[in-house]
């Protein structure tokens, strides 16, 4: 007769137990992508904030990189199921960028280069939670993961941190994104299992 | 700004399509809504590895046709298409 010991049978390691419902850990980084990787041109790039109608703020890349920036270590959760612990990067924080915005518009919507698109509430994006990244690991980010520079919003899904993120239109009314708009959750938070609409 | 390619050509698509349309979607035609290009679907460019499957034209990158199967549920939305034509069943 087979010998099991208790801790044997399914009891979860400790970095399973940090995961998200429907999880699975990876050391990987896959690359999820709708579409082709656009190589941005630091010379060129630019992030902008506007109400739909005026353009509030401008950053060209030399203008960004004099912000204050940080280092983060978090977890990320991708819609897809796998989830990356402990991740490094080195951002902007969305609170830097929005110190001077007055504004009374709850939501926004951040679009990329490629023509991607996320949205997401105001207050998600604010208080240390969301920063335009433009290292991993202490290199630059690659342009297969949004280099020269992404949005990291780790406490939703992963598709919400827009890669090759280029600005964000702030919003009196929620309105859906990319994937919002194919099925997927207006919000996506992965502790709440929030991958589809409805749920 | 220049891009790099990752994409599997329209066939790729069949399977997934499948579950919509009677007619052999790789077989059918269809203009960009964006530069108004004709081309067969099974020259569109095909992006599989995100959370759907998005098609963009060969000639402009456009997306042309966007899929998921979401529980179950198939959510298709083909706006980046003035048309899409295929052969008619037989009678």
């Amino acid at each position: 007769m087979a010998i099991i010991s208790r801790g044997f049978a399914g009891r979860r390691s400790a970095a399973e137990a940090k995961l998200p419902p429907g999880q699975y850990l990876t050391t990987d980084f896959p690359v999820l992508s709708a579409g082709p990787t656009p190589h941005v041109s630091l010379d060129r790039w630019e992030f902008t904030i506007d109400d739909g109608s005026n353009v509030l703020k401008r950053w060209d890349w030399k203008s960004f990189r004099e912000l204050l920036s940080e280092s983060i270590t978090v977890d990320i959760h991708c819609v897809t199921r796998w989830s990356k612990l402990g991740t490094s990067w080195e951002g902007v924080s969305l609170d830097v960028l929005l110190a001077d915005v007055r504004t009374e518009l709850p939501y926004a919507m951040f679009r990329s280069y490629g023509d991607y698109t996320t949205n997401l509430p105001l207050k998600d994006v604010m208080n240390k939670q969301a920063w335009i990244a433009f290292k991993f690991n202490g290199a630059d980010l690659e342009p297969e993961h949004g280099g020269p520079a992404r949005l990291l919003v780790p406490h939703l899904y992963l598709w919400k941190s827009a890669k090759w993120v280029k600005g964000m239109t702030l919003m009196p009314h929620d309105k859906p994104g990319f994937w919002e708009s194919l099925g997927y959750h207006i919000y996506g938070d992965p502790w709440q299992e929030q991958r589809y609409s409805g749920e | 700004m220049n891009a790099s390619m990752n994409y599997l050509d329209g066939n790729a698509a069949a399977g997934e399509l499948s579950t919509i349309f009677v007619a052999d979607i790789t077989s059918a035609e269809g203009q960009c809504a964006n530069c108004g290009g004709k081309k067969p679907f099974a020259e569109a460019h095909l992006y599989m590895q995100c959370p759907g499957l998005v098609a963009r034209c060969a000639l402009c990158g456009h997306v042309l046709l966007r899929f998921a199967n979401v529980q179950g549920r198939v959510f298709l939305d083909l706006r980046g298409m003035t048309y899409l034509s295929v052969d008619a069943a037989p009678q």
